[in-house]
Parts: structure tokens; C-alpha cells; sequence
């Protein structure tokens, strides 16, 4: 029912707060876009070959890699939590994938005869169902995501355990039980579905690489989740005031649990898209990659406190990092100083929040 | 103001709850009617807080029985409370500061409306609702501006807004008017007034007297965790439940 916006009340003490005093525009978000915008003119004068079609695809296609698990994060810090374990789950989801995938496509393996038969020449695997294959290991890689999502979310939200220890321990019990089930060792993408595999996370579409198609069809989706739906509204009132929340009727144990099922899924996708990419899944993949994702979210606005960050931020934050990593590459400048600037970029970020803040 | 014949909304009966070695309440026995608007008053410690958080269904009492319109009630959850039509207004609001104030009215229990499978938040219907009811509050607040950009008076009134949203039976408010001006009080002393115009039951807690003789029909003062007076507002005066909250009069 749409009722007419007949005010009936008349604002003679209240004025309207202006357009540039509300939204995007008076957010770290709109602040780092800004800074970002002005880099990229920056680094269109400074290298010629900043701009080509290869550079820009290659940039996409980099900072596609943590952006998927940055949106996913956002979700737990937006609610006021923090997820660790993002950089392992990548790694694991990845591994499991991989593992099933030949593991279903090597005849006399476990349960290969359901799913592949030998070519006539008897050398060639040939899958019974093409896809169905990778469609099982993708499902594995995600199914041990969900799990260790729920088990994250139980232990804050049901136990009362403090997300950062949870999330901590759950990155080494997730990197561990990678080295575990490989022993250590890599696992390779591989059977008559590994094709498929490949052109699914590192191919394109017309130029536009594949992890970036992704990004950009879950980040819209973030976006209508978060500000459309009750869900969402509720993951932003549990981060600005969680006894509100509750008091309100809101469900807060499965607002939690449900975020930091979707921050070890997107980190799962993740993990399984950057295999593709390198082509294999090393036990030490991803280590520490949840100190870029953290960092991304945080530039872009996210704040650790909880009640505010969204998926343009997300973006924005990879964006900003990835510029920045390729400039310095371009500019040659030895990739050691990266790490430094990120740490610099993190809390010149923060500064300027903060000191618009004390300024209203 | 009591009618006899009338059903009570709400009926405590020997009401107590024990924290550990602490007793807060004791016995406490109290009916609320219809259209009424009971003052609770009491010295801090006194027991009012621990009561109201009983009756909005923050604790189980150890001992007693709530009687709600008539049948037995047992709260596990505020949110239990609310669904019967217990509505509580708390003394720090329980905002989320970085909401709009119609996100916060609406917080819970937001309208929707169906596209398909999916539900998606019906903005303009909640904004609408909202204005609608700042306007019957008569508090110049904006749906659309960030509660953290209010002022206390507003926040107040983004918090009574809530209570309007149901069909409330029975609003509990916890200090509505300790932080707010007087221009403001004089508003939410009237929301008062026309709650209990539509028989909305109101209990109202409160530290400042002239308002409780203001807007009440009947007084009950809370001291040492036990009802030491329940009076009609006539009957009484600001100098004898001043007297009964201090303890220089035992009871009345």
C-alpha cells in the first residue's frame, strides 16, 4: 500500500540533511572511491601501459581472486564479528575439490565407476555425465565451507565464544586438515572434467575473465540482500546495537550463524576459483590471505565495530589494493614495499573517517 | 478508576524472584486495567526495573503467576511478551544508531512485499507508516535520517513510534521522560493520553512526580522489593509517595 508522502508534520526545528551530508557520499566508501579515481589518473600519466586491454584484464582478474571472499567477510563485519579462517577455507575448499574431482576420475577409485568409463582405446577416461563431475567436487569444496561456517557461527553465537579466537582457531584446525588430507602435498584438478574446470574459473567471456563475471553478479546480489531484504537489515542492526536487536524480536543466534556460513562459502568459492587459476591447489595456498581480505574490506569502509560497510566498499578496497600492487610493479619498484603501503593505505584510510567525523 | 467488573489486563499475583542470595521481589500483587495508567514509582533498588523486566519477559519470576487478559501467561522471551501485546519502551531506547528511524520502527518486523519467491523490504510503505506516526507523536523526526543523528527527544519518539505498530494491550515505558525536554515531555505525556483513549493499558516508570500526577490514574510504589502502596492518584499526594519511596512512611 502506497501512502501518499503527505507530511503532516511540519519541519520548522528539523531541516532536511543534504545530499552530500547522507549515502555513499559522506562514507569512507565514497572517500576511498574518490582517492582510487584520482589514482587511476595518476597512474594513466605515469605508465603508458597502465590502460592496455591486457593490464586492465590482468588487474580484474587479480583483485577478482580476494574480492568474492572480501563481500563474504564484509557479511561477519558488518554484524560486528570478524572472520580469520577465510585464507585456510580458501585453501581447503580448493584442496577437497580438486582431491574428489580426480578422485572420481580415476577408474577404481572410489566410486569412479559411477561416473567415468574407459574409452575403446583404453587409455582415454571419458565421463558418463559430462559436468556432473565437477559439479560433485565444486559441491564437496562448498560442503566443507558450510560446515566450517556453521561451526564458526555455533561457537559465537550459540556458545558466546569471541569470534577472533573462534575464527583463529578455525584457521589452523582448516589448514591443518589440508595438510592432512594431502599430506602435504598439492592436488592437481584433473579427469575429463578438468576442461570444463578451467574454462569455469580462469577462462573469459568475451575478454572479461570469468572470477570477474562472479564478483560482479555476487556483489549485486550482496547489495539487494543487504539493503532489500529483512535479512540484511537485520545483519546491520545486529552490528549498531546487538541487545536492540534482540529485544526487537530479531534472531540474532541465526543472523550469525547464517553470516559466517556465507563468509566460509564465498571464501570456498574463492579458493576453488584461484586453483583454477593456478591450475593445482598447494597445501600453503592462500596463506595469509585473510590479512589482504580483512584489509580490503576495512579500506573500503567496513568498520570492525560493526553497523556499517557494504559491497561497493568491498570492491573498492580490492580495486584500491590491487592498483596499487600493479603501479608499484609497473613503476618497478621492488614488490617488498607492497606490503608496506597496503599497511599505510589501511590506516590513512581509517585517519580520514575518522577526522570527517569529528568534523560533523 | 477500578472497575470491579472489568477483566484486568494484566494481574500479578505474589510475584518474586530471587537473584542467587538477593531477593529483588517479594509478593508482589498489582492488577492494571483497561485504559489505566498506573504510575510505578520507587528509590533505585527498589524493585521496579526487576518487575517490569518480568512482565516484559526479560526474567521468569521464582515465584508467583501473570495473569494476562485473563489467562495465564509464561515468558520465556521479550519476544513472547510483544506477541500477546506487551509493548516496552526501554529506558536506553535499544536503537540501532546506524539505521533510519523507520528501518528502527520497523526493526523485527519489517513490511515486505512479494516478488515472486523473494520478499524484498516495502521502503516506501514503512517510510510512510513512519511519518504517519512521528506525526501523531507530533515529533518533527524524518523517517529517513540516521537515528545517530538525532536528537533525544526524537530518539524517544522513533521509540514509542515502535510501540504504536502492534495492537498493543499494554505499554510499558522505563523513564520516558528523564532525558528529554519539557516541550518534549509535554508530548509524551499527551501520546499517554491518547493511548489510553483507545484502552491501551499504560504503566508508566518514572522518577519525576509531576508527571506520574500528571498523566496517572493510580499510584504504586515499589520499596525493598515489596508494593507498599497502590493508590488512586487522587487519593494521595506527592508528599505521601515521596514519604513511601523514601521509607519515612511504611506503607499506604
Amino acid at each position: 500500500m502506497a501512502v501518499p508522502l503527505e507530511s503532516p508534520i511540519s519541519f520548522t526545528n528539523v531541516g532536511r540533511i543534504r545530499w552530500w551530508q547522507r549515502g555513499i557520499f559522506a562514507s569512507q566508501t565514497g572517500y576511498v572511491l574518490i582517492a582510487l579515481a584520482v589514482l587511476l589518473v595518476i597512474m594513466h600519466f605515469a605508465s603508458p601501459y597502465f590502460f592496455t586491454e591486457g593490464n586492465m584484464q590482468n588487474v580484474a582478474k587479480n583483485f577478482s581472486f580476494i574480492a568474492i571472499a572480501t563481500l563474504g567477510v564484509t557479511f561477519v563485519i558488518i554484524t560486528g564479528g570478524i572472520d580469520l579462517s577465510v585464507g585456510s577455507m580458501m585453501c581447503f575448499s580448493a584442496m577437497i575439490t580438486s582431491m574428489v574431482m580426480t578422485e572420481l576420475s580415476t577408474p577404481g577409485g572410489l566410486g569412479a565407476s559411477l561416473f567415468v568409463h574407459m574409452a575403446a582405446d583404453g587409455k582415454t577416461v571419458v565421463a558418463n555425465v559430462p559436468g556432473l563431475i565437477l559439479l560433485i567436487s565444486v559441491a564437496a569444496g562448498l560442503g566443507v565451507a558450510l560446515i566450517a561456517g556453521l561451526v564458526n557461527g555455533f561457537c559465537t553465537a550459540v556458545l558466546g565464544l569471541s569470534p577472533f579466537v573462534t575464527t583463529l582457531g578455525m584457521l589452523s584446525i582448516v589448514r591443518g586438515l589440508g595438510y592432512v588430507v594431502s599430506n602435504g602435498r598439492g592436488s592437481f584438478p584433473g579427469g575429463p572434467d578438468a576442461d570444463y574446470f578451467y574454462g569455469l574459473t580462469s577462462g573469459d567471456v568475451l575478454g572479461v575473465p570469468m572470477p570477474f563475471i562472479y564478483l560482479v553478479i555476487l556483489a549485486l546480489a550482496m547489495a539487494v540482500v543487504l539493503h532489500h531484504t529483512s535479512f540484511g537489515r537485520h545483519v546491520f542492526a545486529l552490528g549498531g546495537n546487538e541487545k536492540a536487536a534482540e529485544l526487537t524480536g530479531i534472531p540474532v543466534v541465526r543472523v550469525k550463524i547464517e553470516v559466517y556460513v556465507i563468509c566460509a562459502l564465498a571464501a570456498g568459492l574463492q579458493g576453488i576459483i584461484i586453483s583454477g587459476w593456478l591450475g593445482s591447489a598447494p597445501a600453503n595456498m592462500a596463506t595469509s590471505y585473510e590479512l589482504n581480505v580483512i584489509a580490503a574490506a576495512v579500506i573500503g569502509g567496513a568498520n570492525l565495530a560493526g553497523g556499517i560497510g557494504g559491497p561497493l566498499g568491498a570492491i573498492v578496497g580490492c580495486v584500491l589494493l590491487e592498483v596499487i600492487r600493479n603501479g608499484l610493479v609497473l613503476a618497478q619498484v621492488s614488490s617488498y614495499w607492497q606490503q608496506t603501503l597496503v599497511g599505510v593505505i589501511i590506516i590513512l584510510a581509517v585517519l580520514v573517517d575518522r577526522i570527517r567525523s569529528r568534523m560533523s | 478508576m477500578t472497575r470491579a467488573d472489568a477483566t484486568p489486563v494484566l494481574e500479578l499475583t505474589g510475584i518474586g524472584k530471587e537473584f542467587g542470595a538477593i531477593r529483588a521481589l517479594h509478593g508482589v500483587d498489582m492488577q492494571v486495567f483497561p485504559g489505566e495508567v498506573v504510575g510505578l514509582m520507587g528509590d533505585n533498588g527498589a524493585g521496579k526495573s526487576t518487575l517490569v523486566k518480568i512482565i516484559a519477559g526479560n526474567f521468569r519470576p521464582t515465584h508467583g503467576e501473570i495473569r494476562f487478559t485473563g489467562s495465564a501467561v509464561h515468558f520465556n522471551r521479550p519476544v513472547d511478551a510483544r506477541a500477546v501485546g506487551i509493548e516496552v519502551v526501554y529506558q536506553d531506547l535499544a536503537l540501532a544508531d546506524n539505521l533510519t528511524a523507520a528501518a528502527n520502527v520497523f526493526l523485527g518486523r519489517e513490511l515486505k512485499r512479494k516478488f515472486g519467491p523473494i520478499a524484498l523490504l516495502d521502503h516506501k510503505a514503512m517510510a510512510a507508516r513512519a511519518l504517519e506516526l512521528f506525526g501523531e507523536l507530533r515529533s518533527e523526526t524524518r523517517p529517513d535520517d540516521l537515528v545517530k543523528q538525532m536528537s533525544g527527544g526524537q530518539r524517544q519518539a522513533v521509540a514509542i513510534a515502535r510501540t504504536r505498530l502492534s495492537n498493543a494491550r499494554l505499554v510499558m515505558m522505563d523513564e520516558p521522560t528523564a532525558a528529554i525536554s519539557v516541550r518534549q515531555v509535554e508530548q509524551v505525556l499527551g501520546l499517554i493520553h491518547r493511548l489510553k483513549e483507545q484502552g491501551v493499558a499504560v504503566m508508566l516508570i518514572s522518577h519525576r512526580m509531576p508527571d506520574v500526577f500528571a498523566v496517572c490514574d493510580r499510584v504504586v510504589v515499589m520499596r525493598r522489593g515489596e508494593k507498599r502502596a497502590d493508590k488512586p492518584i487522587h487519593e494521595t499526594s506527592p508528599e505521601e509517595v515521596t514519604a513511601l519511596i523514601t521509607g519515612a512512611k511504611e506503607a499506604a
